[in-house]
């Protein structure tokens, strides 16, 4: 009983990381139905921008800041330079670039940064609280409140904020967004500014129990998006369900089969998904009529 | 209040508006008629903003709209229920109408929407339905109402009649017609001639990027060429 409370304890921050992860996924593909495979390295940018931050002196709430606000910057940059340059050209066009960043964005980390594996200290201490026989760190907490203090407020952005719909009303149909006087470009710089902090928020908090280095993004990537496409791509509370879901079952297929196959489960789910349920748990049927 | 100048505009290396001019005075429903593949949409794109113009100009208010760009166009006045309706289908009635209204948060808006309800009480009935699911009237309707929340002063309307049976047609015209008495000044585009020409001021025929025909309504309605050739007499 104890083994399996434990089970679902570090399943359930995995997977709060990786609904993190999904719902920028969501919030991107949301505003242009692009899938942007950078988004794992928004992750490890928010990760190890507070490491060097923090070694250079700056207190670590002060660091965390600097990392959220610097990636969010770099996710603005991404949309201008190569998203917007690119408008027009097909959908599958665009997540290739994306694909090709999360690569630049890569291999630039190694160079600005370094190849090592940081972590800076736990945000509340390191000892460990009892469950229920199971032990769960105070920093896992960190994360889990983090994803659902992020999923709520997005929740209320996307439907009780005007601004929030005309992100939804851009995804839907651009020329009409236009002719309402909904600034589509400023729409998509919004939406990766957003999709870019969240991200690195995911690192800040889950960097003092993973570790990062610079190329824990395109895991982070994969998993995020096997969650997406689970709750349902475009659904916020998808993401939420999708990312725990994940999790769970990866830690449990770990505890009661082998941690050999822990990254099988997200691929696996993937597969089902495409195969059995494209819509995903929460996606919207297509309602349109002509 | 709308002049247009030599207006041209091409897809690619083909030019489709060869040099188009007219103009819409405050408080008139101007009409262009013509066939399909005339460039009647591609026009109402260009005043839009949204189809990219090679060349002439278009004046709207006393100001060159050519270098606004499409989004700000609502802001100066100039509001367009474009050709196939292009609603938010994923969005309720009611959001749709909220969006139209995106440039406002005064408490006006609560009131143009009970008025856009007026004018089309179906919408009313379904506004917490998703609007992919209305029927193309009921589409087409929501289009109409949207651009009307977004308060223009000239409405650009394409193609309102195109695919619906015949007493939806008429509803739509009277609304159109209606629109007079609100200070919002049309153009009209449209295959359907007698219609559209039944309820504007004056009109133009266009043919093949070109306009070959003007004068008011009660003129080419009498035209034996246009008999002929439009209304099918």
């Amino acid at each position: 009983m104890s083994e399996l409370m434990q089970f679902l304890l570090s399943g359930a921050t995995v997977g709060a990381v990786y609904a993190l992860v999904a719902l920028g996924f969501t919030i991107i593909y949301n505003a242009s139905d692009v899938v942007n495979f950078a988004q794992g390295e928004f992750v490890m940018l928010g990760g190890m921008t507070t490491v060097f931050a923090h070694a250079a002196g700056l207190p670590l709430p002060l660091a965390a800041l600097v990392a959220v606000v610097a990636t969010s910057a770099l996710g603005v940059a991404l949309n201008k330079l190569a998203i917007e340059p690119a408008r027009g050209a097909p959908v599958v066009s665009l997540i290739i670039i994306t694909i090709g960043a999360s690569i630049f964005i890569r291999g630039a980390a190694q160079l600005v940064f370094d190849k090592q594996i940081h972590r800076f200290p736990a945000f509340t201490g390191d000892d460990p609280l009892h469950i229920l026989g199971a032990t769960i760190l105070p920093q896992s907490l960190w994360v889990i409140g983090g994803a659902l203090v992020v999923f709520v407020a997005l929740w209320l952005f996307f439907t009780r904020t005007l601004t929030g719909r005309a992100v939804l009303a851009t995804s839907n149909n651009r020329l009409a967004a236009q002719l309402v006087g909904i600034n589509t470009n400023w729409v998509m710089t919004l939406s990766f500014a957003l999709s870019a902090g969240i991200g690195a928020l995911a690192g800040v908090l889950v960097t003092p129990i993973t570790m990062t280095s610079y190329d824990v993004g395109i895991a982070l990537a994969l998993k995020g998006f096997a969650a997406a496409m689970l709750g349902g791509m475009g659904n916020p509370k998808g993401a939420l369900v999708g990312g725990i879901l994940l999790g769970l079952l990866e830690s449990l297929t770990a505890g009661y089969l082998s941690s050999t196959y822990k990254d099988a489960a997200a691929f696996i789910v993937i597969l089902g998904v495409l195969f059995f349920m494209p819509q995903g748990l929460f996606g919207r049927k297509s309602t349109d009529r002509v | 209040m709308l002049t247009v100048e030599g207006l041209r505009s091409r897809y690619g290396r083909i030019e489709v508006l060869h040099g188009i001019d007219l103009h819409v005075d405050s408080g008139e429903i101007v009409t262009v008629v013509g066939a399909n593949g005339a460039g009647k949409t591609t026009l109402l794109r260009c005043l839009s903003g949204v189809q990219p113009v090679s060349g002439g100009s278009i004046t709207f208010r006393g100001e060159v709209l050519t270098p606004v760009p499409a989004y700000k166009r609502l802001r100066r006045g100039l509001a367009q229920s474009p050709e196939g309706r292009q609603i938010f289908t994923n969005l309720t009635v009611e959001e749709n109408l909220r969006l139209g209204a995106f440039l406002f948060s005064d408490d006006r808006v609560d009131r143009d929407m009970e008025d856009a309800f007026q004018m089309f009480p179906i919408l009313k009935e379904k506004r917490n339905l998703a609007a992919g699911g209305l029927s193309g009237g009921q589409q087409q309707m929501l289009a109409m109402a949207r651009a009307l929340m977004g308060r223009p002063s000239c409405l650009l309307l394409d193609e309102p009649s195109m695919g619906l049976a015949p007493i939806i047609v008429q509803q739509i015209f009277d609304v159109v017609k209606g629109l007079k008495a609100l200070n919002v000044t049309v153009l009209l585009v449209e295959q359907n001639a007698f219609g559209a020409l039944k309820i504007a001021d004056r009109g133009y025929v266009m043919e093949t990027g070109h306009i070959t025909m003007e004068g008011t309504a009660a003129e080419l309605i009498a035209d034996p060429r246009i008999r002929e050739a439009y209304l099918g007499i």
